[in-house]
């Protein structure tokens, strides 16, 4: 009975650590899914949609993960400096132009990629203030 | 004279209870100005309500069909002001506005026009593009490209407004849908970026097929 007491106790312990030691990361990443998705309502759900379906051929949707990994570090351009020209997602061609979110921070950019690209069936983990940073030194 | 009161009282209640029963086949409100027209008829004095109507139009659609006042004789529509590179409440107005079509387009006597309020880019093959990617096609809903002066003084009637680009360069317009009947009435109102008030857009013109004065009209 007292072993049974004190395997579980243990148990219990070592259950916690690896909650808490995960919950770093995850807490991280829930921090910016959050404030992401806030933003995207405000920045992008009136062109993109609720669901990331985009509108006919008029507006591309957020669903093709594939576009998004091969883009991945031209994600934060794209938002930053707005979008021109003809681009191929989920099989179909679209021509127009997305405005440029000047006026998004890059801790705010790094914010809504989270968001999109872990939500709409995308799942690519956490795109950090570092990262969006070093991305945009790199805008063409 | 207590009983005269409570008898009184009894017919009040009646008569709230028969109002309320009467309203089963709801009716949609006539929206806009109107005023009492006092004609004599056969030496009797008989006043008429006029409501305001949307005055004669001329258009051009995304066909580069012409479009007027006349197009409309008969139809119940919705209006709307838009256009095409509108970065903000456009894109959801007319997603929402497609679900309007979808359930309609199979019907002869309904059609939406859409009103672009930037008519400089906004040419008749940019709208017929806009129209393709929308993915509408046929005769149900028609883009318009008018003049500004001839759209912005329209949208004054359908009680929506639409002003020139303000210092930052972007057109300032609300997302109203416009529901107007047969006479060329306005009948309704909804905001056009809210899927719920849509929702009610749609029931409202199911209604307003109904009414006797639409049925009627040719």
């Amino acid at each position: 009975m007292k072993l049974a007491f004190v395997t579980g106790t243990v148990l219990l312990f070592i259950v916690a650590v690896v909650a808490s030691c995960q919950s770093d990361e995850q807490v991280e990443f829930n921090r910016y899914y959050s404030g992401g998705s806030v933003l995207y309502l405000a920045h992008c759900q009136n062109c993109h949609g609720e669901k990331g379906e985009g509108l006919q051929s008029l507006i591309p949707p957020l669903t093709d993960s594939v576009f998004l990994k091969q883009n991945r570090l031209s994600l934060a351009c794209y938002l930053k400096n707005g979008l021109k020209g003809k681009i191929t997602i989920a099989g179909r061609e679209f021509e127009g132009e997305m405005p440029a979110a000047a006026d998004l921070s890059p801790i705010e950019v790094a914010k809504v990629l989270t968001y999109v690209t872990n939500s709409f069936g995308n799942k690519q983990g956490l795109i950090n203030l570092q990262q969006v940073q070093a991305d945009l030194k790199e805008c063409k | 004279m207590k009983n005269i009161v409570c008898a009184f009282i009894i017919i009040a209640f009646y008569s709230a209870c028969k109002q309320g029963g009467n309203n089963t086949t709801a009716t949609l409100p006539i929206l806009g100005n109107r005023e009492p027209v006092t004609k004599t008829v056969d030496g009797k004095q008989v006043t008429d309500t006029v409501y305001s109507t949307i005055p004669a139009f001329k258009f051009v659609n995304q066909y580069a069909d012409t479009i007027t006042g006349k197009s409309l004789d008969g139809k119940i529509y919705v209006a709307d002001f838009f256009f095409t590179t509108c970065p903000s409440i456009c894109p959801v107005m007319h997603r929402n506005m497609l679900n309007v079509y979808k359930e309609f387009k199979a019907d002869d006597n309904f059609k939406i026009i859409s009103h672009t309020i930037d008519p400089k880019y906004d040419t008749v093959p940019v709208l017929k593009k806009y129209a393709d990617k929308l993915g509408i096609s046929g005769n149900t809903w028609w883009l318009l490209h008018g003049t500004k002066e001839e759209t912005y003084q329209i949208a004054k009637n359908y009680l929506v407004s639409v002003q020139e680009k303000n210092p930052q360069g972007e057109y300032i317009h609300d997302g109203y849908f416009i529901l107007v009947d047969k006479q060329k009435r306005l009948r309704g109102t909804y905001d056009g970026t809210d899927p719920a008030q849509v929702t009610k857009l749609i029931a409202d013109i199911k209604t307003l097929k109904t009414e006797p004065d639409q049925v009627a009209a040719k």
